[in-house]
């Protein structure tokens, strides 16, 4: 049985268990036994359910045995607690879903375990995925595997944590405005958002509806395609999930990518970009080149605008949506209540932290009277013209490559205390997401020993494109002379 | 953008959201901050411009009225803080007065 079973990625452990190199239980159990020795100090996990992980491994075996080939058959995941679990705690990292057993498994879910997966647990997020830092988690900070100072991105910091620190062979995710692709560029690991409806969002927690979308975090982009192929799809119970066909993302993986048109928009590399930031990704894109593809100036003129038009539409969405946590059906209650609206409020004071507080304000005053037209109208018409901008884009090239985040991982408490200066951290990462667009990033170097991403964006539903795309620059790159990450210094 | 207290006072009122005095205080600032950046967004000529308010191209989604199973109610109550007779209890909804 080979060493560091929990260094895998899920296709070299697919192999593994098909060839009878180690059970499922063993992997399982390599994985339990590093989350064990590491996450006091990475913090990646929320709840790690230990014993259905076993159980679900040994029945793995039992099917590995009889010959049975699911897709992810015996293979270790985490899912991202945004995700609801059927008799598995599910907060949101929030105090006001502290206890909720959720009825149903997210439509996600149901399908990692249809195609014979192992759970092991529920990763830390920003509360209700509003953040870009992991530090507004109500319940514990996340700290990035490479340096334990500096913070992991948001709001899928626990997914992208795991996976760096091989706390899981592979994680989900959720990006609402780069919450998948902001922490896999800060973590060193491949994270993709699909298009808008390709994956079903029964059973994900909403945050804002017009955008939310889960991704994956993974090991490299093989491990990717892979996911997609099994989460892909429509589902009756998402009425917004797409109704399109699902290639096999997996089997076109190794496409060339020859005369394949890359834009590189202005935009992206402007003031504000760490120009060491920069040079990886330009790096990058020329490594592309030489694989085949050619590059193409493109322009993309309201890129500035993606931000004020985000943190309006998103937060307006958000105030509606968690108008349900109340303390009526589930979560923080007050059984000595005697009026329902203060009961409502004071539950609502107690059970969201500060980060949740000032997204529904803003919201709450975005949508209301007097501000709704000059708000929510305006963001959403500025919103039409970034769209607009990446189907002009899209006329001429086939894919659009940038950063994913203009700066390394950042110190922990750094821009706690600053909104505006933690939204900038988004700034690459907004535009697609309110344009709806697929996109991933991919590691493409260090800068002080911290990752960087390259951020791949492509039309709708091209998700097989931009996988292949993807795959390409790993096999130019190849293996990254990675530093050491901290969480295996010593 | 500066936001009064009042102002402060609506929204949180509006979104049914107890805050302290520091909190109000502080998201006071804080709004005003976010919403000047939001000001950008003035600079734009968005007249003829329509609304986006989804992404993809879709229609209204029906299905057939049928029954079906669905899940049973203990499951579905058993998160509720109050339950009484297969139902939610609250505070009284209506001022009796």
């Amino acid at each position: 049985m080979p060493d560091h079973l929990h260094r895998l990625t899920l296709h070299a452990a697919a192999d593994g268990l098909r060839d009878g190199q180690f059970s499922s239980v063993e992997l399982t159990q390599a994985l339990l036994d590093r989350i064990q020795a590491v996450d006091d100090r990475v913090g990646a996990y929320l709840t790690v359910t230990a014993d259905l992980a076993v159980e679900q491994a040994a029945a793995a075996d039992k099917r590995l045995t009889a010959g049975d080939n699911g897709p992810l058959l015996g293979l270790p995941i985490a899912l991202k607690d945004v995700l609801t679990t059927a008799g598995v705690e599910t907060t949101c990292a929030s105090r006001i879903l502290q206890g909720f057993i959720p009825p149903y498994d997210a439509t996600a879910v149901t399908r990692l375990k249809q195609a014979g997966a192992v759970t092991l647990g529920k990763t830390n997020m920003d509360e209700f995925a509003m953040g870009s830092s992991n530090e507004h988690s109500a319940y514990k900070p996340v700290r990035n595997p490479w340096d334990l100072d500096k913070v992991p991105g948001g709001s899928s910091g626990g997914s992208a944590a795991a996976v760096a620190a091989d706390e899981c062979l592979a994680a989900l995710g959720s990006d609402t405005g780069g919450s998948v692709r902001q922490p896999a560029a800060l973590c060193g690991c491949v994270g993709l958002k699909p298009t808008y409806g390709r994956i079903s969002r029964f059973g994900l927690i909403a945050f804002a509806s017009s955008l939310d979308q889960i991704g994956v975090l993974t090991k490299d982009v093989t491990d990717a395609a892979l996911l997609l192929g099994v989460l892909a799809g429509h589902d009756p119970r998402d009425s917004t999930s797409a109704e399109e066909p699902v290639p096999n993302y997996a089997g076109e993986l190794n496409r060339d990518i020859r005369g394949l048109r890359i834009g590189v928009a202005p935009e992206y590399f402007g003031e504000g970009l760490d120009s060491r930031v920069g040079g990886s990704v330009r790096a990058a894109i020329d490594a592309l080149l030489g694989a085949g593809a050619t590059r193409h100036e493109i322009t993309l003129p309201h890129t500035e605008y993606a931000l004020p038009t985000y943190y309006v539409i998103a937060p307006s969405e958000a105030s509606a949506n968690l108008a349900r946590y109340n303390g009526v059906k589930y979560g923080l209650s007050d059984p000595q209540a005697t009026d329902v609206d203060e009961m409502m409020a004071r539950i609502r004071g107690r059970g969201f932290g500060s980060e949740v507080k000032r997204r529904i304000m803003i919201g709450t005053f975005a949508l209301s009277s007097g501000y709704y037209d000059a708000y929510y109208v305006r963001a959403q018409k500025v919103r039409t013209l970034i769209k607009s901008d990446f189907e002009t884009a899209f006329r001429d090239v086939d894919v659009i490559a940038a950063p994913v985040v203009p700066t390394p991982a950042f110190d922990l408490g750094a821009k706690l205390d600053d909104p505006v200066a933690m939204y900038q951290s988004d700034i690459m990462t907004l535009p697609a997401s309110l344009a709806g667009l697929p996109c991933l990033s991919i590691p493409c170097g260090f800068v002080d020993g911290l990752p960087v991403g390259l951020q791949l964006i492509a039309p709708p539903f091209a998700e097989s494109r931009l996988l292949q795309t993807a795959r390409a620059y790993e096999r130019t790159r190849g293996p990254l002379p990675a530093p050491t990450k901290a969480i295996d210094a010593q | 953008m500066s936001i009064d207290r009042s102002q402060v006072d609506h929204a949180a009122d509006l979104a049914r959201l107890e805050l302290s005095d520091d909190e109000r205080e502080r998201l006071r600032g804080e709004l005003g901050q976010i919403l000047q950046a939001f000001e950008a967004l003035n600079t734009l000529d968005t007249e003829h411009i329509p609304p986006t308010a989804q992404v993809i191209p879709l229609g209204n989604v029906e299905r057939d009225d049928r029954v079906a199973d669905s899940l049973p109610l203990d499951a579905m109550l058993h998160n509720a803080p109050r339950v009484e007779d297969g139902q939610i209890r609250v505070p009284p909804v209506l001022d009796e007065s």
